[in-house]
């Protein structure tokens, strides 16, 4: 009871009698430790070794002689360094691309009066609502007929815009004072100039935010890249990932499987426990990226 | 009065004005330059990614191949015709919209549960706000990979605990009556954690000197959240709701790695039916209809939140 007391102090003193708040919060705890029950098994599948049998398999217990095994057997069966380094690149493409677009873009809707505003404001809008994955056929043949089916160039195109990056950078760069543009215009400073040296440095903050959004929904792509990925060693971690289970199921080596999950979402897991003020803030302003 | 007479009235006019409404434009258009060279590239993969996309599916949808190797040819509505009496392609809209509700309602509702219970911040609740996001940041491919052994039947992590309970264990992916189910599941685990931040940001705009009223007046738990948390939240849930559906549709990768839209096309949903179409059956035609279908009935759901959407961004 102590306990609760101290986790209900600081709520207003009419409702500290009340049942139901604490019946929602134990309620929550206990969904709170359900939800976290798959990635539990998948550490102690991954550690477990084979000679505990098929059996013991779903055992929550750690087993009392852990192994590496299985991560060894990962690492060998799938491609995932390989895999990893796709990844890598089309994460890191799109990004650098979409700075550029998204920074100019949002420039011009933040800074400048321009004919056909409204019109080209909701063409951008609109894209928020039809995401890239319907549009997957159409797309295909575009990125066929300019020649980059089966490339990693062909995965990163259809997202060098961002309509939501768009609209992020235009937030930041409205709340810039004009008074630090004007005295560049002074000393004679271009448009280009302006926005290198006085927009993008202060709106870092909203570069980061973005960043975040931006390499998790590539990172977890999987649709898109399966049917422009040919090739087995331009695989991303994803098409690799459900390659890979589906080879592991045959043979039911599921602690093999849970090692692998396990090297595909480390590297996501890892950065978001270390940023995760940063990356919670990012993803409540993203909605729809 | 003869039909002539308007004609002559117009030369009335002088063609001064005309001329400098020309200018006008021609200068607008030259100030604008510097903009529409900055909107440049961003427009460019709008018009081949989004709107060019739209464009080719429409055309796609009004030809089609007698044979694979045959040369197009235009059948118009057919190909939507033919899409409509496919009883694949009704299955996957049922599946669909059940898979939509059955995903969004319990999914919206557990957000709510977890942002009243964890409003308040202090360490132990941002504990357990980053144990219930943690699913939200990892591919579906991978979620997939570990619901694959939870629903295997037996042996999987459900049978051994939950499963010794029951008289008949359930085949959880394999029973065509239950796989669209144990999907679902998944959806929900995935993204309630995403939508538990929309109402926690939500949450911080109800007023605190309403709420403190309440607490004077003696309102209890339900009354202040049904008179005083969910009109403030009214916005919130139109948003999620969107986000929702849209995630329906389009994030179901869980179905290609685990189910294949089997058993007995039980678990097949549009996007898959349309990836099969083209993919399997090099049907573009075909799968192009089920697209433009599926384009119109969400761009339906967009008008219907396009103002909250324009609101959101701070409009033109």
């Amino acid at each position: 009871m102590k306990l609760i007391d101290r986790l209900f102090r600081d709520a207003p003193l009419a409702t500290r009698g009340e049942i139901t708040p604490k019946l929602g919060f134990a309620l929550t705890v206990l969904l709170a430790i359900v939800w976290l029950i798959p990635f539990l098994w998948m550490v102690v599948a991954t550690l477990r070794p084979a000679s505990d049998g098929i059996n013991a398999m779903a055992e929550l217990m750690p087993s009392l002689k852990p192994t590496l095994d299985n991560v060894r057997d990962a690492w060998e069966i799938g491609d995932f360094p390989r895999y990893t380094l796709n990844t890598t690149i089309i994460c890191a493409g799109i990004l650098l691309v979409q700075f550029v677009t998204i920074t100019l873009a949002g420039f011009a809707f933040a800074r400048l009066d321009f004919a056909g505003k409204t019109l080209i404001f909701y063409l951008f809008l609109m894209q928020l609502m039809l995401v890239p994955v319907l549009l997957i056929v159409p797309n295909l043949r575009l990125v066929a007929q300019l020649g980059l089916y089966d490339t990693l160039a062909g995965v990163m195109m259809p997202f060098f815009a961002s309509a939501f990056g768009t609209f992020l950078m235009r937030q930041a760069f409205e709340a810039i004072p004009t008074e630090l543009e004007d005295a560049a215009l002074i000393d004679g400073a271009s448009l280009l100039q302006r926005i290198r040296h006085i927009y993008v440095p202060l709106s870092m903050p909203s570069f980061s935010a973005f960043a975040i959004i931006s390499v998790t929904s590539h990172w977890n792509d999987f649709l898109w890249p399966l049917m422009v990925i040919n090739s087995p060693d331009k695989r991303p971690l994803t098409v690799g990932l459900s390659v890979f289970t589906k080879t592991a199921e045959g043979t039911q080596a599921w602690g093999t499987i849970a090692a692998g999950t396990l090297m595909v979402i480390a590297p996501l897991l890892v950065t978001f426990l270390i940023f995760q003020k940063r990356f919670i803030s990012s993803f409540v302003t993203s909605g729809i990226k | 009065m003869s039909l002539a007479e308007p004609a002559t009235l117009s030369v009335a006019t002088p063609a001064a004005p005309r001329l400098h409404i020309l200018r006008h434009v021609t200068k607008r258009l030259k100030a604008s330059l510097p903009a529409y060279l900055l909107l440049l590239p961003s427009l460019v993969s709008l018009a081949l990614f989004t709107y060019g996309a739209m464009g080719r599916v429409l055309i796609d949808a009004l030809y089609q191949r007698a044979t694979p190797k045959a040369p197009l040819r235009f059948v118009g509505l057919d190909n939507i015709a033919a899409v409509l009496a496919d009883a694949a392609f009704t299955g996957a809209v049922v599946n669909n919209l059940i898979y939509a509700v059955g995903t969004a309602a319990p999914s919206i509702a557990l957000a709510l549960l977890f942002a009243l219970a964890l409003a308040r911040t202090h360490a132990v609740n941002s504990a357990l706000r980053a144990a219930l996001f943690l699913p939200v940041l990892i591919p579906m491919v991978a979620a997939s990979a570990l619901f694959l052994f939870i629903f295997l039947p037996n042996v999987g992590l459900l049978d051994y605990y939950i499963g010794r309970l029951l008289p008949v264990l359930p085949n959880w992916l394999g029973d065509p009556d239950i796989a669209l189910y144990a999907i679902m599941i998944i959806t929900i685990w995935k993204n309630a954690g995403y939508y538990m931040l929309f109402f926690l940001a939500g949450l911080q705009a109800v007023p605190e000197d309403v709420m403190e009223a309440a607490h004077l007046d003696g309102a209890g738990p339900y009354q202040r959240l049904r008179h005083i948390i969910l009109p403030e939240l009214k916005p919130t849930f139109l948003f999620v709701t969107v986000i929702a559906i849209l995630n329906a549709v389009t994030q179901v990768d869980h179905v290609f790695v685990m189910t294949q839209g089997g058993p007995s096309n039980s678990t097949n949903l549009v996007l898959f039916y349309i990836y099969q179409q083209a993919v399997e059956h090099y049907d573009i035609g075909k799968a192009s209809a089920a697209t433009l279908l599926t384009l119109a009935a969400l761009m339906g759901l967009t008008a219907l939140s396009f103002r909250t959407m324009a609101n959101r961004e701070g409009g033109p």
